[in-house]
């Protein structure tokens, strides 16, 4: 969110104003009287196009300060409640301009993104007149030097009087960039203010989440967690990788790929089963211990939605003896509340010993199917007569 | 012949003595394949038993290729140490360097690839399953009892669909399957690979299987249009994926229209490569292609 990207654009001397976040519309008034002057209601989700959708006010007093945060807080943007609003002074810019680090996946390596034309609508600047987006490759091993940011600004033709501190500032974001391990560093607007002061005035920073779990713990206080779906929160606590969706058959599989591939079979397998579609994704990881299998296993269980579960593993570092032995756990923690039929197709790594384990258990609520695509068919069927 | 990788790679493991270093040696040892030793500095000079064999355990990449002639590193060392092990090997000049790691953070591996540029390891990986040439050598933690050799070629992000597309057509048999890994940034690319199977003479027909998110695949089926003559096949995971939602991979992102599973579909059926729905329709599709060669 704006105000997170801000932290840590002032942390590392990047110009900016941080302002005091609100999450009540008295706040936000106590906020804007403590400012004075005419200030700046901004509401704080993830998400582009809040000015569009309503979610940005310019105040003239702290009582319309009040009124624009009563409205802003509690709408919808973009699916996600406002729950709390930024109030800046407000200080209208003299030309905006657009800039972003960025991890370049096809380039393999690192991009900055400029404009001196527009800042807020640089997409359209981007389509109109696409000469004026300077994309700038950035070497992954020499970063930005005093040098290579003097290219980037000279390059993008910021104005003479302004050269100066726009080089201070693109090696100021190239350390927030590095420093946090950033995916996207993005200041749009870059505002020229009166008295030709260079000023990030809104931002969005996307940090590398394998980073953050490497090396930074303190990134952990960056994350908000009332947005997220209440199973998500809860599989998010046991460290698992797991997307609510909107469906009947429940999904636990091992990889990002086999797990996308199985919902997609689901999602096949369900049109010949009344249209049930998958409820979830839920991916073990590699190596899953039969823990991990029953907490996700407990994850989807508590999902109402849910009337079958399918569980679809291709053992590599993961051993199918492991994931029976999970499974077996979980329906014995369960016992009389485990009452939703699953499906598991097991294959790779210990498959003989896995499906042993389960054939030994014979329970009634668990059906071995050898296919992938005969699982997820029988799955649905269950889902459907559920 | 295959690609990368064949029955004379001698193979040495960087965290050798780590529990899943430990782990996929045995296997790998079990499989076949020519495992020579391992590097941990501070277990350098002993020997560690996996698999019934007695591996001996080096100080530096350098030296356990000076000693046991090894031309592949397979690194299964934490993502905090992998970037500085992954220099280790490319100063070393190992020929190929096979990197399981996940969760490696994604400017590191920015500067590996950066520092790959003009020097002679290719890696693979990292946040992969390895590759695997069936009944040759094992250089990952691919299963190696699901298919033997045979004519297809396979290349995939995903390490789990690897597998399930060997198990599909485990009748025919693999020259090479190669798991590139599912990170925004990998070593070897698919059109790597791509390019690696066209040149074999033992691969007939390519599988290349891809996953939403990112560009490589309509990347890669640019290249198949103007530089595979053999018959390509295709699978991209995610068709019923929700837009904005990241379903785990960090490269398994779709934003917008570009990257999903339909468009990627799209730009490889334009280069003249059949793209199945599902992993078996997929199969179905290369079984036609070899069953007519």
């Amino acid at each position: 969110m704006e105000f997170q990207a801000k932290e840590l654009f002032a942390k590392h001397g990047v110009t900016t104003t941080l302002g005091v976040v609100a999450e009540t519309a008295e706040e936000a008034r106590a906020a804007a009287e403590e400012m004075g002057g005419v200030t700046v209601i901004k509401a704080q989700v993830k998400a582009g196009g809040r000015g569009k959708a309503g979610g940005v006010k310019i105040a003239k007093t702290a009582d319309e300060a009040e009124t624009h945060a009563g409205n802003i807080l509690g709408m919808e943007i973009k699916g996600l409640t406002v729950n709390r609003v930024l109030v800046t002074p407000a200080t209208p810019p003299v030309e905006e301009y657009y800039f972003s680090f960025l991890l370049d996946r096809t380039n393999r390596s690192h991009l900055c993104i400029v404009s001196v034309e527009g800042g807020v609508e640089i997409e359209e600047v981007a389509k109109t007149n696409p000469e004026a987006v300077r994309k700038i490759n950035v070497d992954a091993l020499e970063g930005v030097t005093p040098e290579k940011a003097a290219a980037i600004v000279d390059e993008a033709k910021f104005p003479a009087e302004l050269r100066d501190q726009a080089i201070e500032m693109v090696q100021q974001l190239w350390t927030v960039y590095v420093e946090e391990d950033a995916t996207l560093v993005e200041v749009n607007p870059l505002a020229r203010l009166e008295g030709d002061k260079l000023e990030a005035l809104d931002g969005k920073v996307s940090l590398d989440e394998n980073a953050s779990e490497v090396r930074h713990p303190e990134h952990a206080a960056f994350e908000i967690r009332e947005e997220a779906d209440a199973l998500e929160s809860k599989a998010k606590d046991k460290g698992l990788n797991y997307v609510k969706l909107d469906g009947e058959v429940g999904i636990i599989g091992n990889g990002a790929g086999l797990v996308m591939s199985t919902l997609d079979v689901v999602a096949y397998a369900g049109e010949k089963h009344g249209g049930v579609k998958p409820a979830n994704f839920l991916d073990i990881g590699g190596g899953a211990n039969a823990q991990v299998m029953a907490d996700g296993l407990d994850v989807i269980l508590n999902d109402e939605q849910v009337k079958s579960v399918f569980v679809n593993v291709f053992g590599g570092i993961t051993a199918c003896d492991e994931v029976a032995s999970g499974i077996k756990g979980a329906l014995e923690i369960l016992g009389d509340a485990a009452t939703k039929p699953l499906v598991v197709r097991l294959d790779g790594n210990n498959v003989e010993e896995g499906r042993r384990i389960l054939d030994e258990l014979d329970h009634p609520l668990v059906t071995q199917v050898d296919t992938m695509d005969g699982a997820a068919d029988k799955a649905a069927e269950l889902a459907h007569q559920a | 012949m295959s690609i990368y990788l064949n029955k004379d790679s001698r193979i040495i493991v960087q965290g050798m003595t780590g529990g899943m270093g430990a782990k996929h040696t045995t296997l790998m040892v079990q499989s076949g394949a020519q495992i020579v030793g391992g590097v941990n500095a501070r277990k350098a000079g002993t020997t560690v038993e996996l698999g019934g064999k007695e591996l001996p355990v080096f100080g530096t990449v350098a030296e356990a290729m000076k000693e046991t002639g090894a031309d592949v590193s397979v690194a299964f060392v934490p993502p905090a140490f992998t970037k500085d092990a992954c220099i280790e090997a490319i100063d070393a000049e190992i020929p190929l360097l096979v990197v399981i790691t996940e969760g490696v953070p994604v400017q590191d591996t920015a500067e590996v690839v950066a520092y790959l540029e003009g020097r002679s390891t290719r890696m693979i990986g990292p946040n992969c399953p390895g590759i695997i040439t069936p009944e040759e050598s094992l250089a990952g933690i691919t299963p190696h009892t699901i298919a033997g050799k045979g004519p297809v070629g396979l290349v995939s992000k995903s390490g789990t669909l690897t597998y399930q597309m060997m198990y599909e057509l485990k009748d025919f048999g693999f020259s090479t399957a190669i798991g590139i890994g599912g990170d925004p940034i990998v070593g070897t690319t698919h059109i790597d690979a791509l390019e690696a199977f066209e040149k074999d003479p033992e691969t007939k027909a390519i599988v290349m299987i891809g996953e939403i998110g990112g560009d490589a695949e309509e990347r890669a089926a640019a290249y198949i249009k103007d530089n595979v003559t053999k018959p390509v096949v295709g699978y991209v995971a995610g068709f019923t994926a929700p837009e904005g939602k990241t379903m785990g991979h960090a490269g398994a992102i779709v934003s917008g229209s570009s990257g999903t599973a339909q468009a990627k579909k799209e730009a490889l059926e334009a280069a003249g490569v059949k793209v199945g729905k599902t992993p078996s329709e997929t199969a179905a599709l290369m079984r036609e292609i070899l069953q007519a060669l």
